[in-house]
């Protein structure tokens, strides 16, 4: 059976949303897919060595919250100061309660399984993001470096 | 159940973690050895059916017992 070949572009940078490219790169490994993921715009914060990454319930009416919140609570207020670290202390708190694994864990996974993980370089140079503040052992490269491996890839996902 | 080499015990895991932990244990095993996983998301009952069929490591048996689940995979 020929390996299969998983491309995922990642370019949120939000705890919630940095799940599904590391969830599914690491289960895409276990399966035997080999796979990259190319990390663009915001995305780039999910390669940083100290992740800091929040979640807002700010224009996010599908995001559950304590009490019933999001039933009643005026969408307004979400916008208060200290909301969204709360919301973020929230929701990391759920995820440890629940033995969902942290990011730092299945971003190891990932690397361990050998995901390649590619950190586009022309977000790098526009935000001029320092790279010693990311992890070791990612490439750096651009648009049809991508294109190399998703040209041959059985399933390509833009998260 | 039936014999096992080794075992793992995935409870309070979330998804991917029990996969991710019995792909690592299973290639540290050798061929024809048996894996007994203990889960309690019931997520993996479907997800271990589905890497037994991508990775041609067999499912030998799939149960719940005690509210957990329990899972015989062999070494291919």
């Amino acid at each position: 059976m020929e390996e299969k070949k998983l491309a995922i572009i990642a370019t949120k940078g939000s705890l919630d949303w940095a799940y599904p490219p590391f969830i599914l790169s690491s289960t895409a490994a276990a399966l035997g897919y080999e796979t990259e993921i190319f990390f663009t715009f915001y995305g780039l914060q999910l390669l940083r060595k100290k992740l800091a990454l929040e979640v807002t319930p700010l224009g996010n009416p599908g995001m559950p919250m304590p009490m019933g919140m999001d039933k009643w609570f005026p969408v307004m207020l979400t916008a208060l100061p200290g909301m969204q670290a709360m919301m973020t202390a929230m929701m990391k708190k759920k995820m440890a309660d629940k033995g969902v694994a942290s990011l730092e864990e299945l971003r190891e996974l990932c690397q361990e399984a050998e995901v390649r993980l590619i950190a586009c370089q022309m977000t790098v140079d526009l935000f001029d993001m320092n790279t010693s503040e990311f992890i070791d052992g990612i490439e750096y490269a651009g648009a049809a470096r991508f294109f190399e491996f998703a040209g041959q890839s059985d399933i390509c996902l833009y998260i | 159940m039936a014999d096992f080499d080794q075992e793992l015990d995935a409870s309070g895991l979330n998804c991917p973690l029990p996969i991710l932990r019995a792909k690592k244990t299973l290639s540290s095993m050798d061929t024809g050895q048996v894996l007994h996983i203990i889960a309690t998301d019931p997520g993996s009952v479907k997800d271990f059916e589905a890497f037994s069929k991508q990775t041609g490591n067999e499912l030998m048996e799939s149960k719940e017992e005690g509210g957990k689940f329990h899972f015989l995979i062999k070494k291919a």
